[in-house]
């Protein structure tokens, strides 16, 4: 087991030092002068450019400028936002625990539910019940998410009123930020109702960031049970006298999980990408809206860092994936 | 640090929640995140209304509601007869704000009004370009700093300010936002400290409510200042909740999430008028919408060519497609309720058939433009980019191909500036004080070319004029002259006067005592919430 | 894969060869795929949308980009307020709703046409030169597909949208180079699994040069699964143009861009419903007529899953 982490973790090395690569190629390849990019709206004077210039290192050769970039990486100076003037990684990891709470719901969401309804269907293969539910499936990941959230938040927003338009919690709750999830944090701080506001902001973005992975999760499990169940060494399960739910949880189940675990992990690319649309809408203050804000802002350096730090991200996940599909399934260890 | 933070966040947390068992909060849903929290260097109303407006006062104020003048920071003032000195006597007894990050040693002075405004003149001065981008645009642009030739400390609540020139349009810039006073006490300290960058995100003033904290692009938090020198506020805590889609503060307001909204969609205004549990207050803007040509751009810098562009355009078609009748047509480029306002001018008229002939004659043809596009609402210009469409259909009626181009608001503002700009831009604006002078010369002066002047026009004989009503004293003189002045620019037309607005200000019934600003800055001194 | 095309270079070897087929491949591909009755209503609807998008000019009610100004924000033609003209309403500038949806069907199926097209066939250059060549180059390649898949497809466009400048074009650009590593990944497993069969080996002995082997031996049985995730990246590119449509980067007003077209309604959303509703509708009936269109075609072509 301890080779095969260590080989898939050699693998990722090369990728990484290519993400930082492109990251880093960012600013220079944008049309126009770095600094002034920089700068932003307001300029700068031709002193202040002098100085800005040495003090990024524009100045310097390519390749020196990239081994500097790299040796900050290593500190963890992954630049300033222009706007804010804070360092990136902080700003990161200020927005960082919002996505991420609100991926995780979304991923629960998706996976107990998609889970679910896969081995319904799969069970119920050719009823009515299969079609509608791979039907819906279907439709959840035709539809383009944006429009879906809008229909949602007419409906249950402003014509129900049955849930917030926006924010993660109820502005009147006022309290340290102390892990940066709502959910916890409000918790927390005890104070009367704040979690109950923290749960109800986060319904509506749940299960719109879930749609997609729950459409994908409900399909792969299905192919992956019929798969399983029409394998031979069931028909001997079965013949052994094992009670049908018996051998659809104990056996079925396990082996069709493997493949849908990858899905699983696979759609944290997905989710990445259906946040930023999602916080958007949801004025959700996560990684996604910042890095909409960032690019219409011009703020480059974080569009830099956040670019890096995201798809950093997902390759830790995905190779957590990989090393958990290699603990779960022994025969892709050896290849 | 970040238990330094935490520290912080938890002090400032006390004071909130000391007074958290009846504490009556405000939600403005705001339309957009500040620049920044120092009240001189930026421009736009969305700054102002969450820095000067309630952290900050100035030696003059508006009354609320009106542009009438009333003390403010400054009891009382004189001008000399020459006009050449204005002497304030300050309010005394005037305290700072105590934060978590500064705690005053003594109380409002005249070093503080000496240090707002020497700031923005003095160029050798290490606060001149404190942090990167820092420009003092009003400053330059209502020509104070070519006015004030210095600043005379009298004693500790009497302050001189001795100008280069008798200019009848100084004293009623004092109640602008980049004349707010800021405490010099703080500056030093950051100086001390190298810091010198946090005066923009850490604000201290006098105003009525405090800084507590802003989570960029989201929330910013404010706290009634206890010892206010008007007294404290009935509202205890004010939170603006950046809201940036005008659907979105709309659902919002229905839903109860925020109290008051600004600029909602003019579609949404019917809807809400009718709803119950809403009040919607109306007043006529201060404003102008307008189309401003680059006048040193071919073919633009023809006049005739410019307002063969005018005669082109379909005012009553934007006034009901974007205003949907929250506006009427622009003639003059100040407002009809301006005392400078000239209601004999003639408008361009709506002739498309004359316009390509006209066009035809200065030869021009096949002209390819670009009309820029604001990406935010604005009162006078709910949505530029359907105007734009309109324009864009109109143009294309008369054989000139447009190009919309836009881009984010900020970078809006400044490039559109720039000497070379590249094609025609939608931009407006709101009156600052109630003097013409706002309008025409900052709009259309020679010293606005390259910033607020984005007709980048620069005409001698309305120059002579706008400089000449500046220093003139009488008003019914100074009317003559900007009748006059509005001819001319009728007559040469570096814009295309689109209109003025209606602004419309939806709340909750549970919002008493807000009071619709013409200049349309919104003011939560005085506001209060019943049950 | 089973469809292999019989190769010119070979002389068939009589009674060695698989058993001759009674139906050619083709058809009984077909008789396959018409078994799916959803694939046979994405098929349908879909070759509607085409003929719409083809003969929108002629079709049209109206001209896309006319604004009618005595008709601003019409609703559609069966409720109260509605007029015969205008079947789907107008929008906020007196543009009739129906003639642009048509258009934007030009729009929507242009974006996935071209971005499958660029996506497809560097895709498979670069995987057919990858399985083939393998070794370093192998790796090098793989690194810079794993690369690009590591950075969320939707952030990567938008940043290279950013770069480039908004505009239907570089969108598309975008999107193709977001969707590339996909077709790269596919051909790539494709060849290395066919390159040490017996019938490679036979055309190398016979003579075939690399790029012989590699489009016209290999590359054939590879087709499967290379249009199955072709059509799921046809629906990507049109979900993907339209999401960056919403947020302002990709098709710029007035383009009938079904993408584009939603944002402008967003205002709209509590006042006139059908300037929200209908350009998702038709995004949605799109993507969904291509998504059943793939699924059978995945159960046609791919027959692990026949069973399904």
């Amino acid at each position: 087991m301890l080779r095969f982490a260590l080989s898939r973790l050699l693998l990722v090395v090369p990728t990484f030092v290519g993400i930082t690569l492109i990251a880093f190629l960012f600013i220079r390849i944008l049309p126009g002068d770095p600094v002034l990019l920089m700068a932003g709206e307001r300029g700068v004077s031709p002193e202040r450019h002098a100085e800005l210039m040495a003090q990024f290192g524009f100045d310097k050769p390519m390749w020196r400028q990239y081994v500097d970039y790299i040796g900050q990486l290593l500190q963890g100076n992954f630049g300033h936002s222009f706007s804010t003037k804070r360092p990136v990684l902080e700003e990161f990891m200020a927005r960082f625990p919002a996505t991420l709470e609100l991926a995780l719901c979304a991923i629960v969401l998706a996976t107990v539910l998609g889970v679910a309804a896969g081995i319904l269907a799969a069970v119920k293969r050719g009823s009515w019940i299969d079609q509608a539910t791979m039907g819906t499936a279907l439709v959840g990941y035709s539809m383009p998410i944006f429009w879906w959230a809008l229909l949602l938040i007419i409906l249950f927003s402003t014509s129900l009123g049955w849930t917030p338009v926006s924010g993660r919690i109820a502005l009147t709750h006022y309290f340290p930020s102390v892990t940066g999830f709502m959910l916890v944090d409000s918790l927390l701080s005890g104070r009367p109702g704040a979690f109950a506001s923290a749960v109800h902001h986060l319904v509506l973005p749940t299960i719109v960031l879930a749609t997609i992975p729950l459409a994908v999760i409900a399909r792969q499990t299905r192919s992956a049970m019929l798969e399983v169940l029409g394998e031979v060494y069931m028909m001997t399960a079965r013949s052994k006298g094992l009670s049908p739910s018996r051998v659809i949880g104990l056996h079925a189940l396990r082996n069709a999980l493997i493949p849908v675990v990858t899905t699983i992990g696979l759609q944290v690319s997905v989710l990445m990408g259906g946040a930023i649309l999602t916080e958007t809408i949801f004025s959700w203050p996560g990684i996604g809206k910042w890095m909409i804000d960032s690019i219409s802002r011009r703020d480059y350096q974080v569009v830099q860092g956040g670019l890096l730090l995201i798809a950093a991200m997902v390759m830790l996940v995905n190779l957590t994936v990989d090393l958990l599909y290699g603990l779960v399934n022994p025969r892709v260890r050896h290849v | 640090m970040k238990l330094m933070k935490a520290l912080l966040t938890a002090t400032a947390m006390t004071f909130a929640v000391a007074g958290a068992a009846q504490a009556k909060t405000l939600v403005y849903c705001s339309e957009g995140s500040p620049e920044g929290f120092d009240p001189a260097p930026w421009t736009a109303g969305t700054s102002f209304d969450a820095s000067s407006r309630t952290i900050y006062n100035r030696l003059i104020e508006f009354a609320p509601g009106s542009t009438e003048t009333v003390p403010g920071l400054a009891e009382s003032w004189e001008t000399s007869d020459d006009g050449m000195e204005i002497t304030f006597h300050l309010r005394q007894g005037v305290k700072f704000h105590t934060t978590p990050y500064f705690t005053p040693t003594r109380d409002f002075n005249a070093d503080d009004v000496i240090f707002s405004f020497m700031r923005q003149l003095d160029k050798s001065s290490p606060w001149y370009e404190y942090a990167p981008g820092i420009a003092w645009e009003y400053f330059d642009s209502t020509g104070m700093a070519t006015a004030i030739k210095e600043i005379v400390r009298v004693d500790d609540h009497t302050v001189k300010f001795v100008l280069t020139r008798a200019d009848a349009t100084i004293l009623a810039t004092f109640p602008m936002d980049f004349a707010s006073i800021v405490s010099k006490e703080y500056a030093d300290q950051l100086d001390a400290a190298g810091t010198r960058e946090r005066f923009n995100t850490h604000p201290v003033g006098t105003g009525a409510f405090t800084f507590v904290d802003y989570q960029q692009d989201a929330v910013i938090r404010y706290q009634a200042f206890a010892d206010y020198w008007d007294g404290k506020q009935p509202i205890d805590d004010l939170i603006f909740a950046i809201t940036v889609d005008p659907g979105v503060r709309q659902q919002k307001l229905v839903a109860g999430e925020c109290d008051i909204i600004p600029y909602p969609n003019p579609a949404d205004i019917e809807g809400m008028k009718a709803n119950p549990d809403l009040t919607v207050m109306q007043q006529e803007g201060f404003n102008i919408g307008y189309l401003a040509y680059n006048t040193r751009q071919a073919p633009f810098d023809k006049p005739e060519v410019r307002r063969a562009l005018n005669k082109a355009i379909n005012k009553q078609a934007i006034i009901d497609a974007v205003f949907q009748g929250t506006g009427q047509a622009a003639v003059a480029p100040l407002p009809p309720t301006s005392w400078g306002y000239n209601d004999q001018l003639v408008d361009d008229p709506y002739d498309p058939a004359a316009a390509r002939a006209e066009l035809e004659a200065a030869g021009v043809s096949g002209l390819k433009m670009k009309v820029w596009a604001m990406p935010v609402q604005r009162p006078y210009n709910p949505n530029a980019r359907r105007m734009a469409e309109l324009i864009q259909a109109d143009f294309a009626a008369v054989g000139v191909e447009v190009e919309i181009v836009s881009m984010e608001w900020g970078e809006y503002l400044a490039q559109s500036s720039a000497l070379d700009r590249d094609g025609a831009v939608l931009l407006g604006w709101t009156g600052d004080n109630a003097d013409p002078d706002n309008f025409l010369a900052v709009l259309l002066g020679c010293d606005g070319v390259g910033s607020n002047n984005r007709a980048q026009w620069c005409h001698q004989p309305y120059e002579d004029l706008i400089q000449k009503a500046k220093t003139t004293f009488d008003q019914e003189e100074r009317k003559k002259l900007y009748d006059e002045a509005q001819v001319i620019f009728k007559q040469e037309a570096p814009w295309a006067t689109i209109a003025h607005s209606i602004v419309t200000m939806p709340m909750r019934n549970s919002v008493q005592n807000f009071k619709q600003d013409p200049l349309g800055i919104h003011r939560f001194v005085g506001v209060d919430k019943s049950e | 894969m089973t469809v292999q095309t019989p190769d010119p270079t070979l002389d068939p070897v009589p009674g060695a060869g698989p058993a001759a087929q009674p139906v050619p491949p083709l058809l009984e591909n077909w008789h396959y795929f018409t078994r799916s009755r959803g694939a046979v209503v994405g098929l349908g609807v879909f070759m509607a949308l085409v003929a719409i998008a083809v003969l929108a000019p002629w079709i049209a009610p109206h001209d896309p980009a006319m604004q009618y100004r005595d008709a601003l924000l019409v609703p559609p033609a069966w409720t109260a307020g509605g007029r015969e003209a205008f079947l789907f309403g107008t929008d906020a500038v007196g543009r009739d709703i129906l003639s642009r949806m048509m258009h934007g069907a030009r729009f929507s199926l242009l974006i996935g046409l071209v971005v499958v097209t660029i996506a497809l066939a560097s895709g498979i250059i670069v995987g057919l030169v990858a399985g083939y060549v393998g070794g370093r180059t192998d790796a090098l390649i793989m690194r810079l597909m794993d690369i690009i898949l590591a950075f969320p497809s939707l952030l990567l466009a938008l940043v290279l949208v950013a770069i480039l400048g908004p505009g239907l074009f570089n969108a598309m650009l975008a999107i193709a180079l977001v969707l590339q590593p996909h077709f790269a990944r596919l051909t790539r497993g494709a060849v290395l699994a066919e390159k040490s069969r017996e019938y490679v080996t036979a055309a190398s002995v016979a003579g075939a040069g690399h790029l012989r082997l590699m489009f016209f031996t290999i590359l054939p049985n590879c087709l499967g699964p290379l249009i199955v995730q072709a059509t799921l990246s046809f629906s990507s590119a049109i979900l993907d143009a339209a999401a960056l449509g919403f947020l302002g980067m990709g098709a710029q007003p007035p383009t009938p861009e079904w993408g584009t077209m939603l944002a402008e309604a967003r205002e709209f959303i509590s006042s006139a419903w059908w300037v929200v509703t209908m350009p998702g509708l038709a995004i949605l009936a799109t993507v969904l007529s291509i998504n059943l269109i793939g699924d059978g075609l995945r159960d046609t072509l791919d027959p692990k899953l026949k069973r399904s």
